[in-house]
């Protein structure tokens, strides 16, 4: 899928850098929906998949809604932090929800072992189920090898489905290869049974054992070929274990695959909401717009995008370039402020201490870190604010050299500043100033801390926009970064906030 | 090369085959998850399932790469050593390729295995190997020691026979010195976590542990004892910045203004920072070299992989005087000097 991504995308990135608009996803009306009954996260491994599907729960929960969290193979931190310490196949109530909407928040782990037994227990007689459970073929396959995971998952999701008892299921999706894994999983058991080799690999154990062995061996030059050539490969006690596991499995086996056939189709039914998890890096990025195209394909029902540790700055209108500069001037020592009231001064007559035509923007902020930038976002078309920071890049850089320069001009108009003037600066002084050396330094530090972010937030911009020109049509909302990990229902609360934020709305 | 999703796990294993490369080495970089990441690194059309060259190395290395499939491993295998070739299109006619390669996963990673080893064993014609090294791009850590464990398990199930042979065989080669799995890692906590269990459940199955490699770190660019005191210095540093040329340092002025945003993200960092160093010190605890890549600002491309490819080959060759080692053998060499430097 590669090459052809690339080749659609290069134009477009090309493109007149009009505004894009990007739809916003709304959290809330969509966990508040009763329709809602499945949320599916899905995504590349390591982008958050995981705590996006917790966070959505402690949301839907503490919003009213009986909800049920089925996780695979979480971190265990994470599975700390909902207060889930074991592997357990059942769905466990979370202490410290809020439950005073109605809702409640159960989650569980997947067992893929235990839902497998648990499938051959309730399908097949008591005799039979113990002669697949001790099978070793049986048993190194339902150990877990991969693939193994998604059936299960289908599996389960039907099961907690099926039962009724939950307003909402949240599902995280395995960390599969890729979606196919996942949502072929129905379709390829379905083939698995219709064909041929099922059939074959149960001749002989219908017939029964040995005698069966040789009533193949002396039948038909196919099936001899192809006994005779697993045999050779497998060595003939593997392919009795493997035939006597199929034989048994058959009689569930069509059990199975009318409730995968249900559980895929209940994926395209209109209660289900598809969330296809990202990080703005290119490579996740990519693989969600797989994900995207494939559930197109799939003809399932995608909600929209979440874009997971996307970086802002409240001090987003000091540009990298003008921040490094400045931090230049402060490491080279060389610039001492022999004139900062007067900088003051002049700045308090021509704008005044308010200040109101630059405005404080973290006043306009509702709340966290991030929110500065997709608020900011939110008043210019972003897309156009994006190709302006990029495109504003070079010109900038060019004349950095140039400085310092002259400061009036520069200070009358901090707006005009932060585009494209030259950095303002003070007039040279005497070379050290005593006390305000280790202030200076550290300044110079959060100067340039300031204008990696301011990199970073720009990059990351580029590359959400990068999935939004190939996918106009799917909603995106972004979630802040947190410095660390999330470790309690509280992390929990924060992640679902800043994913119901809602960046793009009109103002 | 293993390590958790979203750590750069295929950039760093393409790092390594180009630095093993280095000097007229012959590497191969071997891909199993059917992702074509190579391709999209190397910024190639997608592999086919055959070694082609994709790129040299510094003083005359060749980098080959192979995406292995499944399907054509299993057909590929019954032809080279079973000499079924019209048995095999009759098992693929009757669906039993799908059932090996998707329905019985287990087969599939043996094949995966199989081939990678395959690589590794093959001879030219003097007897030599044809590639000095082989570098797969691995399943995740939280899969690893399975994925490369599947052979014993095949080898206890088929008691006898030639699977159970090609079992062990891959086993042999799995669990000598010649293997290393190195783990990719982020300074992030679920990253390390998993990186740590992964360590222990490889060691549990006997699998050869090599190196951690921290990928992406960015130097820190502030003490963070500095901001123990930033807090009470706000004039100052507002001060600072009107000196730097960024407006006014009196309460409102532009400069002011900066230093509360300025100083939260450097509270930010310092968090950071503080949280890296205890990862760290974890990841070092483990027994095993550490190897750190720095951070590619604007992401990898391709002059960026070299770059990486330098930076891990001055890693991997500090005091790794001895040619003609296994990758294995020079890696750990490399480590193991590193490591007495760092004492």
């Amino acid at each position: 899928m590669g090459a052809p991504d690339e080749a659609i995308a290069t134009p477009n990135e090309a493109g007149d850098g009009g505004p894009l608009a990007i739809e916003p996803l709304a959290i809330d009306p969509l966990l508040d929906d009763p329709q809602t009954r499945i949320i599916v996260c899905c995504g590349s491994g390591g982008v958050g998949k995981t705590t996006t599907a917790a966070a959505l729960g402690v949301r839907a929960a503490e919003r009213g809604r009986r909800t049920v969290v089925l996780t695979i193979d979480p971190a265990r931190r994470l599975a700390q932090s909902m207060g889930l310490s074991e592997l357990d196949n059942t769905p466990r109530e979370v202490p410290g929800v809020d439950t005073s909407a109605g809702g409640e928040l159960h989650a569980m782990m997947l067992d893929m072992k235990r839902t497998f037994d648990e499938i051959v227990e309730a399908h097949a007689e008591p005799d039979r189920a113990k002669a697949i459970l001790d099978n070793p073929f049986y048993q190194s396959l339902s150990a877990g090898f991969a693939g193994t995971q998604e059936y299960m998952a289908m599996e389960k999701l039907g099961q907690l489905r099926s039962d009724d008892e939950w307003d909402l299921i949240v599902v995280d999706t395995p960390p599969s290869r890729s979606a196919l894994d996942f949502l072929d999983a129905p379709k390829r058991l379905g083939s698995f049974l219709d064909g041929k080799f099922i059939k074959l690999m149960m001749a002989p154990a219908r017939v029964g054992g040995r005698a069966g062995m040789k009533f193949v061996n002396l039948g038909m030059a196919g099936l001899s070929m192809f006994t005779g050539a697993l045999n050779k490969l497998l060595g003939a006690g593997l392919l009795r274990d493997m035939q006597t596991f199929v034989a048994a499995m058959d009689t569930m086996f069509g059990g199975f695959r009318t409730r995968a056939d249900a559980t895929y189709r209940l994926l395209q039914a209109p209660g289900t909401a598809f969330l296809v998890v990202a990080a703005p890096e290119r490579d996740a990025l990519r693989e969600a717009a797989y994900f995207v195209e494939r559930l197109a394909a799939d003809r399932m029902p995608l909600a929209g995008l979440v874009l997971n540790r996307m970086h802002g700055s409240e001090a987003a209108r000091l540009s990298a370039e003008r921040a490094l500069a400045a931090a230049e001037n402060l490491e080279d020592g060389g610039i001492v402020d022999r004139s900062r009231g007067n900088g003051d001064g002049h700045e308090a007559l021509s704008a005044g201490p308010e200040d109101p035509e630059d405005g404080s923007p973290v006043a306009e902020s509702p709340g966290t870190a991030g929110s500065v930038t997709t608020a900011r976002a939110s008043r210019t078309p972003h897309a156009e604010d994006t190709t302006a920071c990029t495109a504003k890049t070079p010109s900038t850089t060019a004349k950095t050299p140039s400085m310092p320069s002259g400061n009036g001009a520069a200070k009358e108009s901090e707006e005009a500043a932060q585009q494209t003037d030259t950095p303002s600066q003070e007039q040279p002084g005497a070379p050290t100033a005593e006390p305000e050396d280790e202030a200076g330094q550290l300044a110079a530090g959060l100067l340039r801390l300031h204008a990696e972010r301011m990199r970073l937030l720009a990059r990351e911009r580029r590359t959400r926009d990068r999935f939004t020109a190939l996918h106009p049509e799917v909603p995106v909302t972004e979630v802040a970064a947190l410095p660390g990990d999330v470790h309690d229902l509280t992390g929990l609360r924060t992640i679902a906030e800043r994913l119901a934020q809602q960046p793009y709305s009109a103002d | 090369m293993t390590g958790k999703g979203g750590t750069g796990k295929t950039t760093v294993a393409a790092a390594l085959a180009l630095a093993l490369a280095d000097g007229g080495q012959r590497t191969l970089l071997v891909e199993v998850e059917g992702r074509q990441g190579i391709a999209q690194l190397f910024e190639t059309e997608s592999l086919p399932y055959e070694e082609r060259k994709i790129a040299v190395s510094h003083g005359g290395g060749e980098v080959f790469a192979l995406a292995i499939d499944a399907e054509r491993a299993l057909l590929d295998y019954l032809q080279m050593f079973y000499k079924l070739g019209s048995a095999g299109r009759a098992l693929k006619r009757l669906g039993a390729i799908d059932f090996a390669t998707t329905i019985a996963p287990g087969l599939r990673d043996v094949l995966l295995t199989g081939k990678a080893c395959e690589a590794v064993r093959r001879r030219d014609k003097r007897q030599r190997p044809v590639y000095d090294a082989v570098v797969m791009d691995a399943p995740p850590t939280g899969r690893i020691a399975r994925f490369l464990g599947v052979n014993e398990e095949v080898a206890g199930l088929a008691k006898v026979g030639p699977v159970h042979n090609q079992a062990q065989a891959v086993m042999r080669v799995l669990k000598s010195p010649e293997t290393a799995v190195h783990l990719v890692t982020l300074l992030e906590e679920m990253p390390v976590q998993e990186t740590v269990d992964g360590i222990d459940e490889l060691r549990a199955a006997g699998l050869p542990t090599g190196s951690v490699v921290v990928n992406m770190v960015r130097p820190p660019l502030l003490g963070a004892e500095h901001l123990l005191t930033a807090g009470e210095r706000t004039g100052d540093i507002a001060r600072a910045f009107a000196r730097a040329g960024l407006g006014g340092a009196r309460r409102g002025g532009h400069a002011e203004r900066l230093v509360a945003p300025l100083l939260e993200q450097g509270r930010e960092h310092a968090e950071r920072v503080r949280l890296e160093r205890g990862l760290r010190g974890e990841l070092h605890g483990q027994d095993l070299p550490v190897h750190e890549l720095g951070l590619l600002s604007e992401g990898v491309e391709l002059a960026g992989l070299y770059r990486l490819a330098t930076e891990l080959r001055g890693q991997l060759h500090t005091g790794a005087a001895h040619a003609g080692q296994t990758h294995a053998g020079r890696a750990q060499a490399a480590t193991k000097a590193a490591e007495s430097e760092r004492a």
